[in-house]
C-alpha cells in the first residue's frame, strides 16, 4: 500500500507568460484512490494532459513505476506510449468513438494490448484468429463489469449519458492500466448514477485498481478517496485524508474565498 | 425526349457506354479511396496521390517488359507486375508522409497543402527526367478471354477484369476497415486522433498505414488502365488524379462509400456525355455535374456535414 507507482515532482507548465502549473508535487501509491480537486481554472485538467502526453511539461518530473518493474520517466512521451506503460485516463467531456459499437469502443482500447497486423489479417492464422478472440471475451468482460453487455452491438452514441460515461471507464480499463486518471468521471450525473458510479469505483479498488481522480462532486470525494490533493492557480495548497481537507481552512478559503471582515 | 435520345443508337449502344463507364467509374473510385482515407484521417488532400497511381504505371510497365523478355506467361506477368507495383508504390507513398506531410503534421492547413502540390510536381519532373517525356506503348496485359466472345463488341475483357477486380478490391478494403484490429484503429483515429493516441494507439503507424493502403489501390488503378488504354506517360497522374479527387468531393470526401460512389457517378456521366453528346463535352458534364451537385448538397452524395466537436 505504501509504493508510490506514480510520483511527480516541482511539475511546471507554462504557456507563454502564464504559469498554468508551478511546483507541483503529487503521488499515488499502488492500490489507492487519491483525489484532486480545487476551483475551476486551478489547473486539475492540464495536469492530466500533462502526465499523459498530450502536453510536454516545461519543468519537473512525471515518474511512473509499474509493479515489479523499474521507474520510467514519463516526460516528453507520446499519450500512446503512456497508455502502453500503463496509464490510462478519461476526460471530462465524453470522448468515445460515438460512430462504433459499444463493444468496439472497448476493443480499441485492447489495441496496444496485441499486435496483429496487416499481414496477419489476410492470411487469417491460427495466431491472429486467437488474439481476436480474446479481445473479444476481455472486452465482453468489461462490459459486463460495467453493466454494459446488452448494448454491446448498440452504437455508442445511442447510449444514455451515465452509460456514455461508463464506456468510456471501460474503454480506459481495456488498455489494462495500473492506475486509471477519471477526469471528473461524476460530472453532468444525476444522483442515481452518481450512486452507481461510486459502487463501481470502490468495485475497482477492491480489485486492487489504483486510480487518480479529478472530481467536484464532494460527495464522491469524500466518500471514495484515501488522500486528497488540493490545487489552486496552479499550486498545490493542501494535502491530506478527507478529514483533514474538510477541516483545513486554507482549502475553505480557497473554495469560499475570504469574507471582507475577517 | 429522353426517350429519344437514350435509344438513338439502341439498347446495345446504351450496356456499351454503361460498361465503359462503369469501367472509368472503377479506375477512379480506386484513385479516389486514397484521397478520401487520407482525409478522413489527416484532413489533407493529397494531391501526390495521382502521382502515386502515375508510378505504379510506370512500375508495372518496366516489371512487365522485362518479364515478358524472359517469356513468363501472362497471368504470371499481371499478377507479378501488380504486386511489384503495388510493393513500389506503396514505398513511395510512405515516404512521401514522412517527408512532406509528418513534419508538417501540426502546422496551419494550408502548409501541408502546399507541400502535397509541391511533391506532386516534383514526382512528375522525376519521373519525366528519370524514364521518359513520350508515350511508351504499354503491354496489353490482359488477353481476350473465349467465353467473352458473343458480347465482346458490347464488353471488352479488359473491362470486365476492371471492374471484378475494383469489386474485389474494395470488398477486402470494407473487411480490413470493418474488422481488422488495425481497421478499428483506422477509424477509431479518424474519428478523434487525440483520443486514439489516449487509449494507446501508435497514431503515426496508422496514418502511415492509410498511405500504403491507398498507394496500393491507386497501383492496381495504375496497371489496370494503362494496359485498357495501352500507352502511359509522366502526365497521366494529373488528369487522372483530378477527377479521382473530383469523384470523391461528389460522393463526399472522408466517406469511403462515397468515394465508391463518386467515381461511379462520374464515369458513368463522362460515357454517356461522350457516346451521345461528344468527347469534347465529357469533362463539361462531369465538372457541370460536380458544381450541380456541390450546390444542392455541399457535403457530397454521402458527406456528413461537420459535426462540430464539443
Amino acid at each position: 500500500m505504501s509504493t508510490p507507482i506514480l510520483q511527480v515532482k516541482n511539475l511546471g507548465m507554462r504557456f507563454g507568460g502564464i504559469k498554468a502549473l508551478d511546483d507541483l508535487d503529487l503521488d499515488v501509491n499502488s492500490g489507492e484512490i487519491v483525489a484532486l480537486i480545487g476551483p475551476n481554472g486551478a489547473g486539475k485538467t492540464t495536469f492530466f494532459n500533462c502526465v499523459t502526453g498530450i502536453y510536454n511539461p516545461t519543468q519537473g518530473d512525471v515518474v511512473l513505476t509499474p509493479p515489479g518493474t523499474p521507474a520510467i520517466r514519463l516526460n516528453g512521451l507520446k499519450p500512446n506510449q503512456v497508455a502502453e506503460k500503463g496509464m490510462a485516463r478519461t476526460f471530462q467531456n465524453i470522448r468515445l468513438f460515438q460512430k462504433m459499437t459499444v463493444l468496439e469502443n472497448v476493443m480499441i482500447g485492447r489495441h496496444c494490448r496485441t499486435n496483429s497486423f496487416i499481414l496477419g489479417a489476410i492470411l487469417r492464422n491460427t495466431a491472429t484468429r486467437q488474439e481476436e478472440q480474446e479481445t473479444i471475451h476481455k472486452s465482453y468482460k468489461i462490459l459486463q463489469k460495467m453493466g454494459l453487455e446488452k448494448h454491446a452491438n448498440d452504437l455508442a452514441s445511442n447510449l444514455s449519458y451515465g452509460a456514455q460515461r461508463r464506456l468510456e471507464i471501460g474503454r480506459a480499463l481495456a488498455t489494462e492500466p495500473f492506475l486509471l486518471l477519471l477526469d471528473e468521471p461524476a460530472a453532468g450525473m444525476n444522483p442515481q448514477e452518481t450512486q452507481e458510479l461510486i459502487k463501481l469505483i470502490n468495485l475497482l479498488q477492491r480489485e486492487g485498481q489504483s486510480i487518480l481522480l479529478i472530481e467536484h462532486d464532494m460527495k464522491l470525494v469524500m466518500e471514495l478517496s484515501h488522500r486528497i490533493f488540493v490545487m489552486d492557480y496552479g499550486r498545490r495548497i493542501a494535502m491530506g485524508t478527507p478529514e483533514e481537507i474538510r477541516n483545513n481552512p486554507v482549502v475553505i478559503k480557497a473554495y469560499l474565498g475570504e469574507s471582507a471582515d475577517a | 425526349m429522353l426517350r429519344v435520345f437514350l435509344w438513338s443508337g439502341g439498347m446495345e449502344y446504351f450496356i456499351e457506354l454503361f460498361f465503359s463507364g462503369l469501367t472509368r467509374g472503377s479506375i477512379y473510385a480506386l484513385i479516389a479511396l486514397g484521397y478520401t482515407m487520407v482525409y478522413g484521417i489527416i484532413g489533407l488532400i493529397n494531391f501526390a496521390h495521382g502521382e502515386i497511381y502515375m508510378i505504379g504505371a510506370f512500375t508495372s510497365y518496366i516489371i512487365a517488359t522485362v518479364l515478358s523478355i524472359y517469356g513468363f506467361p501472362v497471368l504470371a506477368i499481371v499478377v507479378l507486375a501488380g504486386f511489384a507495383a503495388a510493393i513500389w508504390s506503396s514505398a513511395y507513398g510512405f515516404t512521401i508522409e514522412k517527408l512532406a506531410y509528418r513534419p508538417l503534421r501540426h502546422a496551419p492547413r494550408l502548409s501541408p497543402l502546399i507541400s502535397a502540390i509541391g511533391m506532386s510536381i516534383f514526382l512528375q519532373n522525376y519521373v519525366l527526367l528519370a524514364q521518359t517525356s513520350d508515350f511508351l506503348a504499354f503491354p496489353e496485359l490482359i488477353p481476350d478471354f473465349d467465353f467473352m466472345e458473343p458480347v465482346a463488341h458490347i464488353v471488352g475483357t479488359t473491362d470486365l477484369v476492371i471492374i471484378l477486380t475494383t469489386a474485389a478490391a474494395m470488398f477486402g478494403l470494407t473487411l480490413l476497415i470493418k474488422f481488422t484490429r488495425i481497421g478499428k484503429a483506422m477509424r477509431a483515429t479518424s474519428q478523434d486522433r487525440t483520443m486514439a493516441m489516449l487509449v494507446g494507439i501508435n497514431v503515426d503507424r496508422v496514418i502511415s498505414m492509410t498511405f500504403i493502403i491507398g498507394s496500393a489501390l491507386a497501383a492496381i488503378g495504375g496497371i489496370l488502365i494503362a494496359s485498357h488504354i495501352g500507352q502511359i506517360n509522366f502526365y497521366i497522374g494529373f488528369i487522372a488524379g483530378i477527377k479521382a479527387f473530383t469523384a470523391a468531393v461528389l460522393g463526399g470526401i472522408g466517406s469511403i462509400p462515397g468515394a465508391v460512389l463518386g467515381g461511379f457517378v462520374l464515369g458513368l456521366t463522362e460515357s454517356f456525355a461522350t457516346g451521345y453528346v461528344s468527347s469534347d463535352y465529357e469533362d463539361v458534364f462531369a465538372f457541370g455535374l460536380l458544381v450541380l451537385i456541390l450546390l444542392f448538397k455541399p457535403s457530397g452524395l454521402l458527406g456528413r456535414a461537420d459535426i462540430q466537436k464539443v
